[in-house]
């Protein structure tokens, strides 16, 4: 009996633990080759992390509008993203949380003349319960204070960086992050007392994360950069895709995240 | 205890050799299989910007994150070994009710997702984790975004490597020499280290440096428990992630020196100890 009991109590955490990682990787599986010819037609989208909520729910109004079409999404980093468009991964749209990650395809000349569609401030986030008590800028540079950043080479740390030197402030992280979400992820956890993110991921917290607007932010604005890519196998749908997002009914599910029209 | 590697039996005469053609069966999939694992190597080799290289390398941040990376991977193997070679004796001789589900338990670290590992970490011994607070609180101790946070990754996700291997070599070794130094006296902690050790040694050697590759490379437990900063928690697989958002070229300079370090480590160990039968 006990034999038995113990056989299954075996299996169960196997398969709890090879049930986990499977969903480990899904987040960068890279577009795969679009489906070119016929009705069914397919756009493949790369956009910064930072754009998952508002282009999922994009990428469905569009799927109304236009039958027959699927919008894919790869987001990641756009750093990472960038990367991955340079060593041609096939994709038709590439929306990017800075210029400077849009400059690297764009030098590759992958892609068209980009356009600015929103705009994404900084707010300091500190946990729900603010054990630290943080409520500006300068507290963060008070050494007591633990500090998650982005690292400067992506778009989130780098804005860091610029509203700090703004605000005459040195500040040593505990730990400079790869990108956004990890740094929420630990204010969330409670890991550190405070951090540097944008406005739409407090907003994308559900309250587990309170965000403190600060006036250097305003030295530290991240312009958003969308443009299709030269060679877009989908085409003229890809050009919709970008008009949507640039549209009315685009600005309105975007800024109702928190993000501000240019 | 001096001689750890059981010596080869050379047999008196001329050594038969399996005569016959060459399997084409076994050695065809062997070439791919030895391809498939050596041409992403020659990959990074073959893109390396070789003309910078020097320049590259001698970057404090390079050798930062190389020291703290063979620091922290020989403490974190060492941390393994005091804990890991009594877990494979318990988990070899003992007979306890549960046997089975503790050793499918061991292995869990290996099938996980270290990224998973590391939120599993922070949930335990993070600031407000279950252990972590109380630590916190009555010894002033953090784990995460220390070098210590470091070694504590790199130990979760290595230790199986060590105890699969150690818990192997006790079952492989002939337990009739335990036997007889019980009955001619000796206490079970004497035969565990006058004996059984000694006997097992190859195998904790093999799993030790298993054990200590994997925490070389580690990246996803480390990154997500201990953080990213330079010169306390950023580890070589660290440094190449972040390159790699930015300069490619570096991610692949930084890539070249960990696996050039370990190739060395590991090559001349596996001549040294490892015997290869």
């Amino acid at each position: 009996m006990v034999f038995r009991l113990s056989r299954w109590a075996v299996a169960l955490p196997v398969a709890l633990a090879l049930g986990l990682s499977g969903c480990g990787s899904g987040a960068t599986s890279p577009a795969s080759e679009a489906a070119s010819g016929g009705d069914a037609k397919e756009v493949t989208v790369f956009a910064a992390a930072s754009l998952t909520g508002t282009f999922t729910e994009l990428g469905k109004a569009f799927e109304a509008a236009h039958p027959g079409t699927t919008v894919r999404f790869n987001f990641g980093s756009s750093a990472t993203l960038a990367q991955q468009l340079v060593q041609g991964a096939p994709a038709d749209v590439f929306a990017a949380a800075s210029p400077a990650t849009m400059k690297t395809v764009t030098d590759a000349a992958l892609a068209g003349a980009p356009v600015t569609f929103v705009r994404n401030k900084l707010r300091i986030a500190v946990p729900a319960d603010n054990p630290a008590q943080v409520d500006e800028l300068k507290d963060l540079a008070d050494p007591e204070v633990k500090v998650a950043l982005c690292a400067e080479q992506v778009p989130c740390g780098a804005a860091a960086a610029r509203a700090l030197a703004a605000a005459g402030l040195k500040v040593t992280p505990v730990t400079l992050e790869q990108d956004v979400k990890a740094t929420l992820t630990k204010v969330r956890l409670g890991e550190v007392d405070a951090a540097l993110v944008y406005a739409t991921d407090v907003i994308a917290s559900d309250g587990k994360v309170t965000g403190i607007e600060f006036p250097e932010a305003d030295q530290a604005i991240n312009d958003y950069p969308i443009a299709t890519l030269a060679k877009a196998p989908a085409g003229e749908a890809a050009r919709q895709f970008v008009d949507l997002v640039l549209s009315r009914q685009g600005r309105d599910v975007l800024t109702e995240a928190g993000f501000e029209a240019p | 205890m001096s001689s750890s590697a059981p010596e080869r039996l050379d047999l008196p005469g001329p050594r038969r050799e399996v005569s016959g053609r060459l399997p084409w069966m076994l050695v065809l999939p062997a070439v791919a299989g030895l391809v498939f694992l050596v041409l992403p190597l020659a990959g990074l080799l073959i893109r390396a910007p070789w003309p910078t290289l020097l320049e590259r390398l001698a970057e404090p941040q390079v050798l930062e994150a190389l020291r703290l990376s063979l620091v922290s991977a020989t403490v974190a193997t060492v941390v393994c070994l005091l804990l890991g070679v009594p877990l494979a004796w318990l988990l070899a001789r003992v007979e306890f009710p549960g046997r089975r589900l503790v050793r499918a338990l061991v292995t869990v670290p290996l099938v996980l997702p270290p990224v998973v590992g590391g939120v599993a970490l922070l949930l335990v011994l993070g600031r407000r984790g279950l252990v972590g607070q109380w630590l916190e609180a009555s010894f002033g101790i953090t784990l995460p975004f220390t070098t210590a946070g470091v070694i504590v990754a790199e130990a979760f996700v290595a230790m199986p490597f060590l105890v699969i291997s150690v818990e192997g070599a006790l079952r492989g070794a002939d337990r009739r020499f335990e036997e007889a130094a019980a009955t001619l006296g000796a206490s079970r902690w004497t035969v565990f280290r006058r004996v059984t050790l000694p006997m097992v040694m190859p195998g904790v050697v093999a799993g030790a440096v298993l054990c200590w590759a994997r925490a070389l490379g580690e990246f996803g437990a480390t990154i997500t428990f201990a953080g990213n900063f330079p010169g306390t928690t950023r580890t070589m697989p660290l440094a190449v992630y972040l390159a790699l958002e930015t300069e490619p070229e570096a991610a692949i300079v930084l890539s070249l020196v960990l696996l050039a370090v370990s190739v060395v480590i590991l090559a001349s160990l596996r001549d040294r100890w490892v015997s290869a039968p």
